[in-house]
């Protein structure tokens, strides 16, 4: 790569920077024999150009806008180190069984990038190339994130090791309920199924994503009504307990106001919806660590570009700047449940919430090593249409690091909140026991439960209740790439 | 009450045979088995007091069984008994399972004391009944 500059005869450079309008391709933006350096961004784009677009020019103006390029040559090129500068499209694939689709490889060098800054990453990677007219559509896929830039990030606030040492819980999937209906409870009632479900056997309640302080509840209204609910939960219980305190609000100055009440009332958790934008994500994550607070991440409004695979940014991408921005829990997807879920793109989501190490993984979607160079673990949050029938599913499919969070499968129970919460908690221990005794519990699973109902009735009544309930439609979003085929190279 | 710290305290007690499996799977996957008690079970006491030093090189559940069954001669009944896993592989190392094996025969539980400060603002304490007499002296 540091040769480019003397491979080039003189005659061709001149070229390169007559005035007027040049192919992406041959200003520096293709360069299929360059080794991507460790410390390089790489970016690997779903390119659909228009008809009649070249797919390497394409992808050659993909590395070009989202680098140093506009769509006329500049002499000011020349008073810069351009080459060093210039991202790189090294690669292009056709997507398999996809005509007219193409992965681009693009490598990006480090001194693009502002240390610790994911508003400054994505507004390079993402800022302006998605609306090139060239382009039918745009998809970021993934991102190899060198160690040289992680380290440049704080990572999660808690991580999932400290979270359970704060929480004194091992060895389990945490469990949780979302408060419904989500509009329209006083601070009062609200906090009534707050009390109800972490009495029953709940780890955490939770916000919904649009709970702030609307007409009917004032947030803190809310904060001290689920204090009062998780201490005395706590109390009831000799465990700890938590509720995630939505602070999101419209101006930082509210939420850290929200979240500092938050922290005076004691409450372990607050919650953020991505919504609120990277940088105040990123000073949520900040106050997180000077306060010795959980942080919780809702991906409110992510499908809107994370689910079609032809155009937006993958959800694998932002997990991968979740992490870095320093949330401690995102929601990540059930498999199982109600909302969009793959199972092996899913699993690639986790594994970058929890694993040091994610190697390439194009089953699961993984396009690059991935070295987190012991950023702490982000705690995966798998939520929506899920119930205590489906425990052994859950747990085959997404370990024990998540925290599994039945809404309507605790509120919803027959015989009330509590009720619903034994259910779920007793489900859980007896699918975590079996497992360890060694147990095959994806066949033995609704075996284990019948048995496990036999002195909890709660669990009887909600696996009678909800014994049938699937949601099986198929994704939007999966994998390219199946088990059997390998990395084209 | 039930104090519901560990991960199986909803289930009906362990049996001792129940006990050597989860202690066998904590062996198997190259874990430290340790045993802990107390008499303060408050959820913010952490540092329960250990029955010897984590079992870094017993390879067998029956060694650990037996070191559970001397603690519980000297301590059950008047103290709540734990068995937890060290995992001492990197980006871990901490506990990977930890669950009550025996409990005081009677759980008096916790009192919370609310104390009103400002605005509608309250300050919590939760407080063991059995804690409030001297150590070795409450169950």
């Amino acid at each position: 790569m540091t040769t480019l500059e003397t491979t080039k005869p003189t005659e061709k450079k001149r070229d390169r920077y007559s005035a007027g309008v040049m192919e992406y391709r041959k200003m520096g933006y293709w360069e299929p024999d360059y080794e991507p350096k460790d410390t390089d961004v790489i970016a690997l784009f779903r390119v659909t150009p228009q008809d009649g677009v070249d797919p390497i020019e394409a992808s050659a103006a993909v590395a070009g806008e989202s680098s140093t390029a506009t769509w006329t040559v500049v002499w000011t090129d020349r008073l810069t180190a351009h080459d060093k500068y210039r991202a790189k499209c090294y690669r292009v694939d056709p997507v398999p069984n996809t005509p007219g689709s193409y992965f681009a490889y693009i490598a990006y060098d480090l001194d693009l990038f502002e240390n610790g800054s994911i508003a400054n990453l994505s507004a390079s990677i993402i800022g302006n190339v998605f609306g090139f007219k060239p382009l039918k559509a745009l998809r970021l896929e993934d991102m190899r994130l060198p160690v040289a830039y992680v380290k440049t990030f704080d990572g999660p606030a808690t991580g999932i090791v400290v979270e359970r040492e704060r929480l004194d819980k091992f060895g389990r999937p945490l469990l949780g309920a979302t408060v419904k209906p989500k509009l329209g409870l006083s601070g009062r009632n609200y906090g009534r199924v707050v009390y109800e479900a972490l009495k029953g056997g709940l780890d955490f309640t939770k916000d919904d994503e649009n709970i702030n302080s609307q007409p009917f509840m004032h947030w803190r209204d809310r904060f001290l009504y689920c204090m009062e609910a998780v201490n005395k939960a706590q109390a009831s219980t000799g465990e700890i307990k938590g509720t995630y305190l939505n602070v999101t609000a419209g101006t930082m100055e509210e939420m850290y106001e929200r979240a500092e009440f938050a922290k005076q009332l004691g409450s372990t958790i607050v919650m953020i919806d991505l919504i609120i934008g990277y940088t105040a994500i990123q000073s949520m994550a900040k106050w997180a660590r000077r306060n010795d607070m959980i942080l919780h991440l809702h991906r409110a409004g992510h499908s809107t570009y994370t689910r079609q695979k032809s155009h937006g940014v993958s959800f694998r991408v932002i997990t991968k700047w979740m992490r870095l921005a320093g949330v401690d829990h995102i929601h990540a997807g059930t498999v199982v449940g109600k909302l969009e879920g793959d199972p092996h793109t899913t699993k690639g989501y986790y594994d970058l919430c929890r694993e040091d190490f994610v190697p390439q993984n194009l089953a699961h979607g993984i396009f690059f090593d991935q070295d987190w160079a012991s950023t702490r673990k982000l705690m995966p949050v798998a939520s929506g249409g899920i119930h205590a029938g489906q425990m052994h599913q859950l747990i085959d499919l997404l370990g024990e690091d998540v925290v599994l969070q039945f809404g309507g499968g605790t509120i919803g129970h027959p015989m009330g909140i509590q009720a619903g919460a034994i259910a779920n908690r007793v489900a859980l221990e007896a699918m975590i026991l079996a497992r360890n005794e060694g147990r095959d519990i994806v066949n033995e699973g609704p075996e284990i439960l019948k048995a496990a109902s036999k002195h909890c009735l709660p669990l009887k009544q909600a696996l009678d209740t909800w014994k049938d309930v699937t949601f099986n439609y198929s994704s939007t979003d999966t994998p390219d790439f199946v088990p059997q085929v390998t990395a084209a190279e | 009450m039930r104090l519901t710290q560990g991960a199986f305290s909803f289930l009906p007690d362990l049996t001792d045979e129940q006990i050597a499996k989860q202690i066998q799977y904590c062996i198997d996957k190259g874990w430290a088995v340790n045993i802990e008690f107390t008499d303060d079970p408050h959820p913010r006491n952490t540092y329960w007091e250990m029955w010897g030093m984590p079992m870094f090189d017993v390879k067998d559940a029956a060694g650990i069984l037996f070191e559970l069954n001397e603690c519980r001669k000297a301590h059950a009944g008047h103290n709540y008994i734990r068995v937890s896993a060290f995992d001492s592989t990197h980006t871990w190392e901490s506990l990977r399972l930890s669950f009550i094996t025996d409990r005081p025969a009677e759980e008096p539980g916790f009192s919370l004391e609310r104390q009103e400060v400002d605005g509608r603002a309250i300050r919590y304490t939760t407080r063991s009944y059995a804690a409030q007499r001297p150590e070795g002296a409450r169950y």
